[in-house]
């Protein structure tokens, strides 16, 4: 444990402003749209209109006589580059080889089959509707469980069943816990398709210096350090000639966790015109081609007595991967099995996982990740069993969370749980909404005709990912410390912070481990030219990995300091205390200053040390951190019209120690409104020919600020032993909750009319259609 | 999301405005919250843009001879927060008020709104319910049309090329006429799934007025006559569940028919009882 976090005044668990904020809300952060180049050209990417089809033919020739345009490339320009990675192994996964430009065939609206390159946005926008591609359509399949049927038409035809992989995991025995129970349970359960909409689209800047043989790329991007490995891989480059850049990043959510074909293809484009080169997605792109997330069809059953014990669980997942992997795409639902048991203490699961290819975008991480699936399939059907036994979804909660006294708990599916005190989050969410008075409120609401719900969901999350074995590229993180000669102290994080705050969270580290001011703190990242190797910020991770790679590459420092404190001070008896090396016994001091610029000037140095300071950190976490927390949501259903109404939400959250409150309230806040999303708005919808039906904002509902309901924050704080900080990660924990406590509230308020499930998005209509008796 | 070429004008007359328009494939600018997203997504390609906004005088909102006179420029905020409006016409400041978002009520205008004749446009059902005029301008004359007449179907409108809306004229508001307008809101574009313009008087507790304008259920928004009729003859209980009758009701992805043309009764109802609070 840090010895300054339990000193009094720190500035760790304070509301410190955000040091990123002036330059966001006065508009002088760069995003990649904001660089210019000398000679740079724009490239547009032209994509197929079509699911599914072979490309007979591609003519170029009136898009190349437009004046303006540079030069045009297709499919076989790049078919020996490639291909664009997956980076997750499971066993038998089949992997189609996934070019940079479609070859012979397309397999998704959106899927590029051409760039073109022009000297300025519009004449390469205009050139590219020049493009005419000779496409003759093939059957399209777009849902997954229709593509699994026999007769489906194939994504890929040397897989005529659709199936990319297909993945078992077994703790226990859950037929024999079938057999104990009293009863089981069973209910489909669907996370529907999601797109994740960071406000800034994706783009690219590729600049070739020729003389150098090294490239550039500037790329909106959460692993600057992983695409520039990767990317090199696919251009045939050396990974030291390939720099990557990520300037500011508008939001990620996840899908900009990946390495796309517009990255190397721009790569590509500079390293052939000899020019640089700029890319800018469209949100219209950004619709079609950027990775969706979600896409689960869960078939479920919970095995439990009488009495509410859960004994086991089983779960059949059909993953609607889309026609490619790209990074993780069949990692994701790997995830959610692993985090099925939620809190709860049950030994027996039985889980299988079908990764089925459709004509869609691949789909990946989005915001949780494979837990707000995991959280939404067993937080539901808790409450289809509470319902069944005629039990308190609280009660039932209650009597079946993993004790305080069994951690670290090794779950029935492996994971070892680090740290909790699972009741204390929904004890204290109960507390906040005055639960048996509330309890008396329904029931008045209810005799009097009106339908009130009281949703309830408790979370586990699976943090700070993770160890180095079970990530495919390795889970440690890095960090530099420089302290100048001048005294002020540069940061140089693995992480690409973007949005999270970890410039600010990360200086107040530094500030208390150092006594230095803030503003004398610096936290540089996304550059991979500057920053040693890191892996990324995605998977909460950044604050419990990156942070404590960070803390240790200070505790280096600080020894080293001592050390030259005690050569100035000739004293072998010195502390260092509030930014100052002091002589215990003589009380004479130096400042941190003083000491930096000794360091560097190096006329004397301490025996044994070498001049500088500096100080760098690769670390390895020994577990994932493992968050909880309680969501509750009070809603009111409009009986005409079918329309939702929430009236009370409380976010009880556990993510460990809190750097900053006010940081951690706005991941709950942001995090929570893109939960709603999905419960009540959001729904990527392909119509059967493949064709992307909610692809513009004017039919895909994101959540409005004037949508949003009073958010109640709560916390309570169970430290993580895996790291020194004790802090476990919150980034994702708002959309965790989310949705299984809205689904349960609303599932809850119609229970008088029989109501037991209602898939997302919980849209008017189909609230309305069940109070009239309909199926939704 | 990059338009097709065009050329750009913004004229300072509106005389010069009509000029500009006479010429080829040319079409008038107003807020540009239609016409800007359509030809992003090169859905519309005119070649020549001629941008109103600087024509001095289009956005005025004026009172005379009885009635309100509303610039084709005024801007959905300005119509919303003017007090003229307010008090003269409340239920088109409640109607631009619950137009789309922030963003596009500070840029929108009514005359846009009007000649783009959006089929779920939330105007639309006031100004059937205020018997609104709309006045067009033109290189060979200039012309007036009660909104209704004006308005012919989905996106199609009396408007011949080369015309402009100058104005919409709406008769000042008896004090003790009450008016109110419910909308079920589209999540993803704010426009009305069904929004409903309610507009009623009454007397000794029998109802002597109303008007009731419909937008979102069918091609086109329209005034609901036998809704009017029903509560005229006092059947007030039995107006609002004929709301849409006869209406072939739109379907898509956000609400099917059978869900459109239950929710306009109800939205119906919700519009007659707020409105009817509201009269004197």
């Amino acid at each position: 444990m840090g010895t300054t976090l339990t000193e009094t005044k720190t500035l760790v668990g304070q509301s410190v402003r955000r040091k990123e904020d002036p330059r966001l809300i006065t508009g002088t952060a760069t995003y990649v749209d904001d660089i210019q180049q000398p000679g740079m050209n724009y490239a547009a990417v032209v994509r197929s209109p079509h699911a599914a089809a072979r490309i007979k033919g591609v003519d170029t020739k009136a898009a190349r006589e437009l004046p303006g345009v540079v030069a045009v490339f297709t499919g076989s320009d790049v078919a020996e580059l490639g291909p664009v990675p997956c980076g997750a192994s499971l066993p038998g996964l089949r992997v189609p080889y996934h070019h940079l430009l479609a070859q012979d065939r397309v397999y998704f609206v959106g899927h590029p089959v051409a760039v073109v390159v022009a000297h300025d946005r519009y004449i390469a926008r205009d050139a590219a509707e020049r493009v005419e591609v000779d496409y003759e359509t093939v059957a399209a399949v777009t849902d997954s469980e229709k593509a699994l049927a026999p007769g489906a038409p194939a994504v890929h035809p040397q897989w005529p069943d659709n199936l990319a992989f297909t993945f078992e995991q077994n703790g226990g025995d859950f037929a024999q816990a079938a057999r104990d129970a009293d009863v089981v349970v069973r209910q489909r359960i669907t996370s529907q398709r999601l797109i994740p909409m960071a406000l800034e689209p994706r783009g690219v800047v590729a600049e070739w210096r020729s003389g150098d043989k090294a490239l550039t790329i500037y790329s909106s991007s959460q692993i600057p350090h992983l695409m520039r490995t990767l990317v090199a891989q696919i251009l045939g480059i050396a990974e030291n000639r390939l720099r990557v850049v990520a300037p500011e990043v508008g939001g990620g959510f996840g899908s900009k966790l990946n390495v796309y074909a517009e990255e190397a293809l721009m790569g590509f484009v500079a390293m052939k015109t000899g020019k640089p080169v700029k890319w800018i997605e469209s949100r219209r792109e950004n619709f079609l081609a950027t990775t969706h997330g979600r896409g689960h069809v869960d078939y479920l059953e919970i095995a439990a007595k009488k009495d509410g014990t859960i004994l086991g669980l089983s779960l059949k997942l059909i993953q609607d991967l889309g026609a490619y992997h790209q990074l993780l795409t069949p990692a994701v639902p790997t995830l959610s099995v692993l985090m099925m048991p939620g809190l709860y203490r049950f030994r027996n699961i039985h889980a299988t996982i079908l990764g089925v290819f459709t004509n869609c975008v691949p789909t990946d991480a989005y915001r949780g990740a494979g837990r707000p699936e995991a959280t939404h399939a067993i937080e539901r059907i808790v409450d289809c069993l509470a319902a069944e036994l005629k039990m308190d979804p609280a009660e039932i909660r209650f009597k079946n969370f993993v004790h305080n006294d069994e951690f670290p708990y090794l779950t029935a599916t492996g994971l070892s749980y680090d740290s909790g005190n699972y009741a204390a989050p929904l004890e204290k969410a109960l507390d906040l909404v005055s639960y048996s008075e509330l309890r008396n409120q329904q029931a008045e609401a209810r005799a009097a005709g009106r339908l009130m719900g009281i949703g309830i969901a408790t979370y586990g999350e699976i943090c700070a990912i993770g160890p180095s074995p079970a990530t495919p590229a390795g889970g440690w993180e890095s960090a530099t410390v420089k302290i100048e000669p001048s005294g002020k102290v540069t940061v140089m994080s693995g992480v690409k912070v973007h949005g999270q705050g970890e410039e600010t969270t990360f200086s107040q580290i530094v500030a208390d481990e150092l006594g230095v001011d803030m503003d004398d703190i610096v936290v540089l990242h996304g550059d991979t030219t500057l920053v040693q190797y890191g892996i990324g910020t995605f998977g909460s991770r950044a604050t419990a990995i990156g942070g404590t790679a960070l803390y240790f590459a200070v505790q280096d420092l600080k020894a080293k300091i001592k050390k030259f404190g005690a050569m100035m001070l000739n004293s072998d008896d010195v502390s260092f205390v509030g930014g100052r090396c002091v002589c215990n016994r003589s009380g004479k001091s130096v400042s941190l200053a003083e000491v930096a610029g000794a360091s560097h000037r190096a006329l004397a140095l301490p025996p044994g040390t070498d001049p500088g300071l500096v100080a760098t950190k690769f670390w390895e976490p020994p577990n994932f951190t493992f968050p909880f927390g309680a969501h509750i949501v009070v809603t009111e259903v409009d009986r005409e019209t079918g329309g939702i109404k929430i009236n009370r939400y409380v976010a009880v959250d556990d993510c460990g120690r809190i750097i900053n409150p006010m940081i951690v309230a706005g991941q709950i806040h942001g995090g929570v409104a893109q939960g709603l999303g999905q419960a009540l708005f959001e729904q990527a919808v392909y119509d059967e020919s493949g064709q992307l039906v909610t692809g513009e904002l004017t039919d895909y509902a994101v959540p409005k600020a004037t949508m949003m309901p009073w958010i109640e924050t709560g916390h309570t704080v169970t430290p993580s032993p895996v790291n020194p900080l004790g802090v476990k990660g919150v980034g994702e924990a708002g959309t965790i909750g989310c949705s299984p406590a809205v689904v349960n509230s609303v599932v809850d308020a119609l229970s008088p009319l029989g109501v037991r499930h209602i898939d997302m998005p919980l849209t008017p209509e189909k609230i309305w259609t069940l109070i009239q008796g309909g199926a939704a | 999301m990059i338009s097709q070429p065009f050329e750009y004008s913004r004229p300072g007359t509106l005389a010069e405005a009509l000029e500009l328009l006479s010429g080829g494939s040319t079409k008038p600018l107003a807020g540009g919250m239609s016409l800007i997203p359509m030809m992003k997504l090169r859905l519309a390609a005119p070649e020549h843009l001629i941008d109103l906004s600087r024509i001095p005088g289009l956005d005025a909102i004026s009172e005379g001879g009885g009635s309100i006179r509303i610039g084709a420029l005024a801007t959905h905020y300005g119509i919303e927060s003017s007090a003229l409006i307010r008090a003269k016409c409340p239920l088109l400041a409640e109607t631009a008020g619950r137009i789309g978002d922030v963003q596009v009520r500070n840029s929108g205008t009514i005359g846009g709104s009007v000649a783009h004749a959006d089929p779920s446009s939330d105007y639309a059902a006031a100004l059937l319910a205020l018997d609104a005029t709309v006045h067009i301008a033109g290189r060979r004359g200039n012309r007036s049309l009660p909104y209704a007449e004006f308005l012919v179907d989905t996106f199609t409108t009396l408007l011949e090329p080369g015309e402009l809306v100058e104005a919409i004229e709406i008769p000042a508001e008896n004090p003790s006429t009450g008016s109110s307008y419910q909308k079920m809101v589209q999540p993803a574009s704010g426009f009305a799934i069904v929004g409903v313009a309610a507009r009623v008087a009454r007397i000794a507790g029998k109802i002597t007025f109303a008007r009731i304008g419909i937008t979102g259920l069918g091609s086109k928004a329209f005034r609901a006559v036998n809704v009017e009729a029903l509560l005229l003859a006092g059947n007030a209980a039995a107006a609002a569940a004929a709301a849409g009758d006869g209406i072939e009701a739109n379907s898509d992805l956000h609400a099917s028919s059978h869900y459109r043309s239950q929710m306009v009764k109800v939205y119906c109802a919700r519009a007659i009882s707020t409105a009817l609070s509201r009269a004197a």
